[in-house]
């Protein structure tokens, strides 16, 4: 992947205030085009925040960017606002967990829809309604047409979700953020609107970036899928070699710990502790507190993040393909 | 354990083999419009004709969509809310009739445990006299409740001299949601119902609260309904499994053999939208089609009969009984009677 879409180094996001938040803390990562994504971790851990920074949403008063972002040939941190206009839509947008903050309550969401198509593409209001309805029926909103006259708080939960993604995709970008858009559906709900992103994403050569607490939704969505703990990527890897053989401590327990099939009788493996105070990080690994391989180094200094052979971890003891860190295979035998 | 506590366990009257809990017939209907002239609207069938048997020291896992009658069935059973009908039975004791177990009682024996763990407690009072505070409502002295909630503290994994003087906002969901394990212990219940308790939990926390659960129901001698949306983790803490659609059991059994040998084309369904988490075998096709249904006057015969792939002229006409299919397994579906005239019926 010699030229990405999306190309962020070494992102700092800081939140200011008497006790600054340091959420995210020197995140790298790219995505080429038509690649998914998945940015794992436990709630608090910066994943909004990182997708965030891509369509620089937060506050700017308060907010203190560091690195560089890069989509598409954009250098988003240092673009206008005026720039900034242009780019959100029409080569990022974003879907979210509740659809009834993307859409205004007192106007019919095909209403918006086709206004948000005239607003990025040059089409008169007969096209873009025809446009609009065309993507109602594409994500598999029953009766379309009729659909495009109702209002967001007249749909059911799966039917608003399928809403925002017609939104959302309405300017055809080429990046879609999707911050847990499926968290707060029934499985049976979530299912088909993983399917359904899954199948656009192919046919339009989207790529994607999907925020998710949850590994199961990660691996039925993503290509390769980061992991994220107090601020940083700890680890990151194409979705199997990381469910098969997770290379650092915490993306062990977390897996560990993630109740699966047929796991009756067995007691569940916990990470003690919780994630740290963002406003008081350790000088060293921030998981260092909780990790059961955790020495000295780990709690003085913060791990460099090697990549090798598309794998990339941060840890000083990371594991091998039988969970315990080579340094102590080695004094074993 | 049990020995350590202040307060003595509920005693066990009916003996090993008597359930400690039974339900008849539960019904609650909510009324639509309300207002004055609004009576004729119909209805929210929320809980409409359900039986459970829990049998002592298990757990009963109970699952279906959002929206079927979980949580009303929660409430219905700890008397939140008054059933339209039903009888409950606890520990071989009718509950609020003449002669048989007062209200009072059975809510010390029986307590809820939320979802939302702030919700459920009073930002303005420290945790170590939120646990203290319903069994001084039941009688104990202030000093003895406070030992109890001290000790309680200490049980769920809360340093009673660090945490006790805490306020909720002062905690981490996961150690608010040990709190509220506390406080339901604190009244010494025999049966406790957790509805979607470990639910907003980070993966790493639900683990170490779970691991609580099992270590306090064979301690404490308890017995639990667990509601919960995540099919993995009721396979894993429960006995028996039960399913639900739009205020109806559509099948009950031990979770093992329910999970195995689904029968009930809604089982089936929902079991197999639960993600794989194996990359290999992602999902290629959705089990089931639109969002679940309100159970506003639902149409006669199966409820779930515009949503079944084997629906079939004569789900429209018979409500499915609820019919034997194995030891301790029932469903409700045409398919499993085969005098029914369903074509697939065996
Ligand atoms: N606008 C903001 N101001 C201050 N702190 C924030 C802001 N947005 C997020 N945070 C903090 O940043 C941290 C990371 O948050 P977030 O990225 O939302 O986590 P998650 O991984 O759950 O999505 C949290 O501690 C959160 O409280
Ligand atoms: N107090 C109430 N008034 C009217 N309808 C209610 C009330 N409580 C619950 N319902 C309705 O009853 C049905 C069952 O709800 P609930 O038991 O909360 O489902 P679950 O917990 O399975 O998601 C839903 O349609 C819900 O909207
Ligand atoms: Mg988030
Ligand atoms: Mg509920």
């Amino acid at each position: 992947m010699s030229n990405p879409l999306i190309s962020v180094s070494d992102l700092t996001v800081t939140f200011g205030g008497s006790r600054p938040v340091h959420a995210v803390n020197g995140v790298s990562f790219t995505v080429g085009t038509g690649e998914v994504l998945g940015l794992l971790g436990e709630s608090g851990c910066g994943k909004s925040v990182t997708l965030r920074s891509l369509l620089r949403l937060h506050p700017p008063r308060r907010t203190t960017y560091g690195g560089r972002i890069e989509v598409d040939g954009h250098d988003i941190l240092s673009m206008s606002e005026e720039q900034l206009r242009r780019y959100r839509g029409s080569v990022t947008s974003m879907i979210f967990q509740e659809p009834l903050l993307a859409f205004d309550p007192v106007y019919s969401i095909g209403r918006q829809i086709s206004e948000a198509i005239r607003r990025h593409r040059a089409m008169d209001g007969t096209a873009a309604e025809a446009e609009a309805i065309r993507l109602l029926d594409r994500v598999q909103i029953p009766q379309a047409a009729r659909r495009y006259h109702a209002y967001p708080h007249e749909m059911s939960g799966g039917m608003r979700q399928r809403a925002m993604i017609a939104l959302a995709l309405s300017c055809r970008p080429k990046l879609l953020l999707a911050d847990e858009p499926t968290t707060a559906l029934d499985a049976t709900v979530q299912i088909q609107i993983l399917l359904l992103l899954r199948e656009l994403q192919r046919e339009m050569g989207l790529s994607i970036i999907f925020v998710t607490h949850d590994i199961g939704v990660a691996v039925e969505i993503s290509d390769r899928v980061a992991v994220m703990y107090a601020g940083r990527i700890i680890e990151e890897g194409p979705i199997a070699g990381i469910i098969g053989g997770p290379a650092h401590p915490y993306t062990r327990g977390l897996l560990a710990s993630t109740v699966t099939q047929n796991m009756r009788g067995t007691r569940l493996e916990a990470i003690p502790g919780a994630p740290p105070d963002l406003a008081d990080l350790p000088p060293g690994c921030a998981f260092a507190p909780r990790c059961s391989h955790a020495s000295a180094t780990c709690l003085a200094s913060i791990p460099a993040y090697e990549t090798h052979a598309g794998r990339g971890v941060a840890c000083f003891h990371s594991l091998n393909d039988e969970g315990v860190p080579p340094s102590v295979t080695a004094k074993v035998s | 354990m049990s020995n350590d506590l202040p307060l003595p366990s509920a005693e066990d009257r009916g003996g090993p083999a008597q359930p400690i809990l039974i339900v008849n017939g539960l019904r609650k209907h909510f009324p639509l419009g309300g207002g004055l002239f609004g009576g004729n609207k119909g209805a929210v069938h929320a809980v409409d004709g359900v039986n459970i048997t829990v049998p002592k020291r298990t757990t009963l896992g109970i699952v279906g969509e959002s929206g079927c009658g979980k949580s009303t069935t929660a409430r219905l059973l700890t008397r939140l809310i008054e059933p339209d009908e039903g009888e409950v039975i606890f520990d071989g004791e009718a509950v609020g009739v003449p002669g048989g177990m007062p209200l009072k009682e059975l809510r010390r024996n029986l307590q809820l445990v939320f979802q939302d763990s702030f919700a459920s407690l009073n930002p303005r009072m420290t945790i170590e006299r939120a646990i203290a505070f319903g069994p001084q409502v039941h009688g104990l002295p202030a000093s003895e409740a406070i030992e109890r909630s001290r000790h309680l503290l200490d049980r769920v994994g809360l340093e009673p001299g660090r945490f006790g003087g805490r306020y909720p906002h002062e905690l981490s969901g996961g150690q608010r949601q040990r709190v509220n394990i506390a406080r339901a212990l604190a009244f010494n219940p025999r049966l406790i119902i957790l509805d979607e308790s470990v639910s907003a939990l980070d993966k790493s926390v639900q683990a170490q609260v779970l691991n609580l659960l099992m270590d306090l129901k064979d301690e404490l001698k308890l017995t639990y309904m667990f509601i919960s949306h995540d099919l993995n983790v009721v396979q894993y803490i429960s006995d028996h499994v039960m399913v639900m659609y739009l205020g109806q059991v559509v099948e009950v059994g031990p979770v093992e053999e329910v999970y195995a040998h689904p029968r009930h084309p809604y089982t089936k369904a929902l079991l197999s939208a639960v993600p794989s988490l194996d990359p290999a075998r992602r999902t290629e096709r959705t089990p089931l089609t639109g969002d679940p249904p309100n159970p506003i006057n639902p149409p006669p015969g199966c409820r779930f009969r515009d949503r079944c792939p084997k629906a079939h002229a004569v789900c429209a006409e018979i409500a499915p009984p609820s019919v034997a299919v194995g030891a301790d397994h029932r469903v409700a579906c045409l398919m499993a009677d085969p005098a029914s005239g369903h074509p697939d019926a065996s």
